[in-house]
């Protein structure tokens, strides 16, 4: 029930983001969600992509430093109060939200979010028991 | 007019001096052949005993000491009396992993005063004056040091300490202090500081003793223009004693050195040769009038050159000039002696790679440290907030390492150069040795 996170470290310089997305581009792989966390100094990059294992491989050859993450992702309906109500759910059961994000999708009616959170099983628990759909990995592929 | 704390020995005669040191170090050879036995071993294997030291012409036949001698013997291996003779302890500053500590019995103290309060006269200082000391106090020599060499010469004498900037240009004005003592960054700083406030016609000073710190000919003309003083150099070492072991007259064209305390040798760092005068290499100091903790032949990795023409202040002791340079790889950041061996155990310590960089510059006349070292795979986390945790607790270790704050860089990985051989693992964007 979760999806793979690829997050990826970059200097927070001129170019470095470019650099880094050339190479996702030159090799056909597509983001399915994209999210920026920076320091003054360094960056994440932290990125949902159709294709994980290739472009852990293409980041591995290039020498960048990442590590993969399982996150949570979502469907709401994409009107107001719905991220209120996902976040009172995962509030109620204690669960404490590292990071989140959203994603653009396609899906008529509907907003895909990202939640890094400490409990995965918690949270799925949280979420399904709530009538919130968790979405797996393929529906990024 | 030139002031002097002890004229008949600071423009005695060529003779007298050598007459002095060939005296005194023939019998504090023999003190320390006696009392000392870590020296006296290191004589024995150079097959040296006092007997073969019969003046300052047999100097070059003993052995050197080192830093690393000094923390070998830490703490009592280099004391030549019991401690019970001994009244104090200082030690070099903040440098954890390479701490030296140096004892002082109260004969010690006094001549060591005697020399600070030398080169408070050098600088114009009279029992008129309000001597303003912003050295640390403590175990670092220069707060203890110069109060004791301007209770000397009779100054009144404000014991500020470091820091707190608004209480020292108040007590500057409102004292009247007319000598400022401390480390050149912070004289600048302070400088800036009281031109900021609009108060340098509310100060009364004159003079400026500026040490602990290697400073520019550009930074002196720069704090002195900015306050109206005349700025002397002063150098000293916690191994030798501390502050004064040499110091700036008026002519401002190197520092004398008490050459009735303390013989100097300029050597060949890599041969261990002694140079002739005017020639640059290390400065190697003998104490020749020290109880507590003589040093003989201490190599102070500082590079000089050594004069000893007329000098237009009257004094006849050999004059060094500024240190131009490092024999070794210690870096003086804020005052503080830094080695980036210290560096790289905090950096092994806390599980990241030894490739790394030091950075240090001069920022608004005041010191920076950076410390870049690559991202792995290891210390990455998606989470910002694990990696600067881990980032807070390099920062904290290397302060209790080094004493001074350091700042630090996570670079991308295979971004810092790795070059064939030796490594360059700091990059000094001061520019202080100007040769």
């Amino acid at each position: 029930m979760t999806v793979k996170q690829i997050s990826v470290f970059l200097e927070n310089k001129p170019g470095k983001l470019a650099a880094f997305t050339k190479i996702l581009s030159e090799n056909g792989i597509n983001m399915r969600a994209l999210s920026l966390a920076e320091t003054s100094d360094f960056g994440i990059l932290r990125l949902i992509v159709d294709d994980t294992y290739k472009t852990s491989t293409l980041l591995k050859d290039e020498g960048f430093v990442f590590s993969i993450t399982k996150v949570l992702a979502v469907a709401i309906p994409d009107k107001p109060g719905s991220l209120n109500a996902a976040i009172e759910v995962l509030g109620n059961a204690q669960i404490n939200i590292e990071y989140m994000y959203a994603v653009t999708t396609h899906a008529k009616g509907l907003a895909y979010m990202i939640f890094r959170v400490a409990d995965n099983a918690a949270a799925i628990d949280a979420f399904t028991k709530n009538g919130i759909k968790v979405i797996c990995q393929d529906e990024f592929e | 007019m030139e002031h002097y704390y002890q004229p008949e020995i600071e423009c005695a005669s060529r003779e007298q001096i050598r007459a002095w040191q060939d005296e005194r170090l023939v019998k504090q050879v023999q003190n320390v052949w006696d009392h000392v036995p870590y020296y006296r071993k290191k004589m024995e294997e150079k097959g040296v005993t006092p007997a073969d030291i019969q003046s300052t012409a047999d100097l070059h036949k003993l052995p050197f000491l080192t830093k690393e001698d000094l923390r070998e013997a830490y703490p009592y291996g280099l004391l030549a009396r019991p401690l019970e003779d001994c009244v104090r302890i200082q030690s070099t500053s903040g440098t954890t992993g390479r701490r030296v500590v140096a004892f002082y019995t109260q004969h010690d103290l006094d001549l060591w005063e005697e020399c600070c309060a030398r080169a408070i006269m050098a600088a114009g200082g009279t029992k008129n004056d309000v001597c303003h000391v912003c050295y640390g106090y403590g175990l670092f020599t220069g707060g203890p040091g110069l109060n004791g060499g301007s209770h000397k010469v009779g100054c009144l004498t404000l014991p500020m300490s470091s820091g707190n900037t608004e209480r020292q240009i108040q007590f500057m004005c409102d004292l009247g202090s007319t000598i400022l003592c401390c480390t050149p960054s912070y004289a600048a700083y302070l400088a800036e500081s009281i031109l900021e406030r609009g108060l340098q016609d509310k100060i009364k000073l004159k003079a400026g003793i500026f040490g602990a710190e290697a400073w520019t000919e550009e930074m002196r003309r720069d704090i002195e223009e900015k306050l109206g003083i005349k700025a002397y150099d002063i150098y000293g070492l916690t191994e030798i004693s501390g502050p004064g072991v040499s110091f700036e007259c008026s002519a401002q064209t190197g520092m004398h050195i008490n050459e009735d305390h303390f013989i100097a040798e300029i050597i060949n760092p890599q041969t261990g040769e002694v140079l002739p005068d005017g020639e640059k290499g290390e400065l190697v100091f003998t104490s020749i009038t020290k109880e507590a903790f003589p040093l003989l032949r201490y190599r102070t990795r500082d590079i000089c050159v050594l004069t000893r023409e007329k000098c237009s202040c009257g004094r006849t002791h050999v004059k060094m000039s500024k240190p131009m340079g490092r024999s070794d790889d210690m870096l003086i950041v804020k005052g503080v002696n830094v080695f980036p061996s210290q560096i790289e155990t905090v950096l092994m310590n806390n599980g990241y790679p030894a490739n790394y960089q030091i950075l240090v510059d001069r920022v608004n006349n005041s010191d920076t440290i950076e410390v870049q070292v690559e991202m792995t795979p290891e210390m990455f986390s998606d989470s910002i907030s694990q990696i600067t945790a881990k980032e807070r607790e390099l920062v904290s270790d290397l302060k209790a390492m080094l004493g001074i704050y350091a700042q630090v860089k996570l670079v991308a990985p295979k971004t810092i150069t790795r070059s064939e051989g030796t490594a360059v693992r700091v990059i000094d964007k001061r520019n202080l040795y100007k040769n």
